[in-house]
């Protein structure tokens, strides 16, 4: 799980980007096209380059008015997952 | 064909066939475009507008040596107005400190710096450009200060393998997310070469080898898209997604195929941007019909597992390999065909050290423009 206080950033070189010919969200790498389904959009939205892993399972689960620990784990898994394919950088 | 047939995701754009480098692996067909045939500034404009429309995600510009093109900057400029994800794929040569800030206020995305080889001996024999080693250090120095996001790209074959770990090394010192370990493909003049740049079966399961070990140890850290020995493989690579399925190219001229050493098919007629809408090329031509979707493969691929896998693997290499684009990719060991490749591999893998057959000048060299872009 990642830790509450880590930053979840967006690097140069990635972009979320909205697909107006498929009508889809997808972020945007090299060699990569990964489509976004209505939650991974959802986490990315939030993710800033300021907002703590924290502050935005805050944000996602008062705005989905589900329980935190369900969207922790979720959001944890898609943002390491994205990580591991050098996409999305976490600074702690 | 009753699939519907889906947008394509990626576009490759032949700005130019000409680049300082003659490398003897070079993709490009043998025949070169002159540059007065280039498509316009304009004309990429159009084309780039076009793709985006059609469904074009990501664009990659290319060549021969994209920042051979005086005009690149604004082709970048067209790309982003565009909504197009933007890559130059480049040797670096050329590439001054002006012109990659230009390029990053034009809103470049991405950067692919090619290496020839790890050290300047094996780069510039390799290039067959002396001192081009030492000028692609200095871009890569720029490109990190930048902040550029980056990947190497390794071709990588039997004579300069065994740097592959330094190639690793480096991408992490240039600050690469992503490496490409590319095992050299033999379309267009790479043909020439063959016998001298085939790897053994022996290097090719050393580099399968280095390679999973590497991204062992640098997951996370550094992504490692590898390219294998084909001739050496059980089966065939995946020809893109599919024949007509994923992606395009268009070549200097203006001419648009299915993949970039498709002009080898001799039967295959195709359309060019400066007479046909980009979208009825990619539905309607018969280059792009000729081999989309399953229906018209061949046996043994048509009651194989793997059809939707590998697509009956490469089209270019059935016709250069077996003289028949329609068949089974002779690299597959199920094809009718391999046998032959198998023994054609073992003959220049006993007798390789055949001497590199470099690239010719291109029609109007290139040397000059790229010194003062
Ligand atoms: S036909 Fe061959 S060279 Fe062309 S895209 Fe398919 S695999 Fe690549
Ligand atoms: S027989 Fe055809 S579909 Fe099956 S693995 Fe070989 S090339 Fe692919």
């Amino acid at each position: 799980m990642i830790d509450a206080d880590v930053i979840p950033e967006i690097p140069r070189g990635v972009r979320v980007h909205r697909d107006t010919v498929r009508n889809l969200w997808v972020l945007l790498a090299p060699e990569r096209v990964l489509p976004l389904d209505d939650t991974g959009q959802a986490i990315l939205d939030r993710v800033d380059g300021t907002s703590s892993f924290g502050q935005i399972v805050t944000g996602l689960a008062e705005a989905y008015a589900a329980p935190r620990d369900q969207i922790a784990a979720d959001a944890s898994e898609f943002l390491t997952s994205l990580q591991a394919r050098r996409v999305l950088d976490l600074k702690s | 064909m009753t699939v519907r047939v889906a947008p394509p995701i990626a576009m490759l754009a032949e700005l130019t066939h000409r680049c300082p480098l003659s490398c003897p692996y070079c993709s490009n067909p043998v025949e070169l475009s002159a540059r007065d045939a280039e498509l316009t500034t304009a004309e990429w404009t159009d084309v780039f507008t076009q793709a985006a429309a059609l469904g074009v995600l990501q664009l990659h510009l290319s060549g021969g040596e994209p920042v051979a093109r005086r005009d690149i900057v604004e082709l970048v400029t067209a790309a982003r107005q565009a909504g197009l994800y933007t890559n130059l794929i480049t040797s670096g040569i050329g590439l001054s400190k002006r012109r990659l800030d230009e390029l990053e206020a034009a809103g470049l995305d991405h950067i692919q710096l090619s290496l020839q080889g790890t050290d300047a001996a094996m780069a510039d024999e390799i290039g067959g450009y002396k001192g081009g080693y030492n000028r692609k250090m200095q871009v890569a120095d720029w490109i990190k200060e930048l902040g550029f996001p980056l990947t190497l790209n390794f071709v990588m074959h039997r004579r300069n393998q065994h740097q592959l770990p330094r190639a690793l090394e480096m991408a992490e010192e240039m600050g690469a997310r992503r490496i490409e370990v590319a095992t050299v493909q033999f379309h267009g003049w790479a043909l020439k070469n063959t016998a001298a740049l085939i790897p053994t079966r022996e290097q090719a399961m050393e580099a399968n080898q280095m390679v999973a070990d590497a991204r062992k140890r640098l997951s996370g850290r550094l992504v490692i898209d590898y390219v294998p020995a084909d001739y050496h493989s059980e089966f065939p690579k995946r020809c893109m997604g599919g024949w007509g399925s994923s992606g395009l190219n268009v070549t200097p001229e203006g001419l648009v195929l299915p993949c970039h050493a498709a002009q080898t098919i001799p039967h295959l007629d195709f359309a060019s941007v400066r007479e046909t809408p980009l979208t009825e090329i990619w539905y309607e031509s018969g280059a792009f019909n000729a081999y989309r979707g399953t229906d018209w493969l061949p046996e043994p691929c048509q009651s194989c597992e793997r059809k939707t896998i590998d697509f009956g693997g490469c089209r270019c290499q059935a016709m250069a390999l077996a003289g028949d684009p329609g068949v089974t990719d002779p690299v597959c060991t199920r094809s009718p065909h391999h046998a032959a490749l198998t023994e054609m591999t073992a003959a220049m893998n006993a007798d390789s050290d055949q001497p590199l057959v470099y690239r010719s000048a291109p029609p109007v060299h290139a040397d000059k423009d790229v010194q003062d872009a």
